[in-house]
């Protein structure tokens, strides 16, 4: 199909989104991801039976934990497809894309980047755009 | 084992917000069974307040390590290089871990990142359920194996009580009467002549009641 996608995303493989831990989310984040998401089977046809519901119930615990510190929960989205839909695939990642474009840049590294000079600051503003 | 919740994060954050060398402990025993305080949530913990740290802007060391026990004081003496270095320690160990490792180490404060709750078991990956509430005096060779001092909110010895309806709790529709449980399982047992046996008064000295309590194993204790 050669669909295009955003460049901003940057995709790692894993065998199952069951396998995706909470900490991986958080360590993404920690590491200046401005939003994680996660592209799981639909529901109900997962291979290993729980994993996508289990990978949603991570990425809730997730969401609930980034809106407490401050970093947004909304940065963080379960997606659900079947392996024949790479449309759909290409349409969650501008959906994200689009989301994390409007939230703006993680805001550690915007607090990190004025906390060092406004100079900084704004180099981390365009950046993100 | 105990199990404890986790405490909200913006009760640690704002016991925390004004160090900038934190630990995270937790503890290899009951809490990491229950899911509150092993080496991931750990983890997940330390993660959540440097991402705190990060979104104010301010420069923090937030460590991670996992003793053995913390109710042990062998283990926690042992941790003396890892804790030393830290302005304060979040344990997200049981409130004995956490005293314990308040108890050893004078001058970093020490404070708890975890409520903690009850001696129980797991009912299922998620579900804890009260078991034991350490009386001191187990009564469960009387009940039929079902603790009326745990399981029963009134703690009645000789029940069931008014409040019990269809085997439900009137405190709840999803608590079980403990009596309920313990005639069914007399029944079961074909043991319903024990129902018949008064317990009398219960002596609570062995309890709470009779203030902090202490064992002594003579053969080991040096």
């Amino acid at each position: 199909m050669r669909l295009n996608y955003p460049v901003h995303v940057r995709i790692i493989r894993v065998p199952c989104t069951g396998k995706v831990d909470i900490l991986h989310i958080l360590r993404a984040f920690e590491k200046g991801a401005d939003g994680v998401y996660l592209v799981g089977c639909m529901e109900g046809s997962c291979f290993y039976e729980q994993g996508n519901f289990k990978a949603r119930k991570r990425v809730e615990y997730a969401q609930r934990l980034l809106e407490q510190v401050g970093t947004g929960g909304e940065r963080v989205q379960m997606f659900n497809l079947t392996s024949g839909e790479a449309p759909k695939f290409a349409q969650f990642a501008r959906e994200m894309t689009e989301r994390i474009k409007t939230l703006g840049p993680n805001p550690a590294k915007l607090a990190g980047a004025a906390s060092k000079g406004p100079a900084a600051g704004q180099a981390a503003e365009r950046g993100a755009a | 084992m105990i199990v404890a919740n986790g405490k909200p994060l913006e009760e640690i954050i704002g016991v925390v917000k004004g160090h900038r060398k934190i630990l995270v402990a937790g503890c290899n025993e009951c809490v990491t069974v229950c899911e509150v305080g092993g080496t991931k949530e750990v983890g997940i913990l330390a993660s959540a307040l440097r991402l705190h740290f990060l979104n104010q802007g301010v420069e923090a060391q937030v460590g991670e390590t996992t003793l053995q026990r913390q109710c042990d004081r062998e283990y926690v003496v042992g941790a003396r290089v890892t804790v030393e270095p830290y302005e304060i320690v979040v344990s997200v160990a049981c409130g004995v871990g956490c005293q314990f490792m308040a108890e050893e180490y004078n001058k970093v404060p020490v404070v708890p990142g975890v409520d903690t709750s009850f001696m129980g078991g797991a009912l299922e990956r998620g579900v804890w359920s009260e078991r034991c509430q350490g009386c001191g005096t187990c009564l469960l060779a009387k009940t039929a194996g079902i603790c009326p001092v745990s399981r029963c909110a009134k703690r009645v010895l000789n029940g069931p009580c008014g409040g019990s309806t269809k085997g439900k709790c009137e405190i709840s529709k999803d608590v079980d009467c403990a009596w309920q449980l313990i005639v069914d399982r007399l029944s079961s047992l074909g043991r319903m002549e024990d129902y018949e046996v008064l317990t009398p008064i219960k002596d609570w000295s062995t309890d709470r009641a009779g203030g902090p309590r202490m064992r002594i194993k003579e053969e080991v204790a040096s």
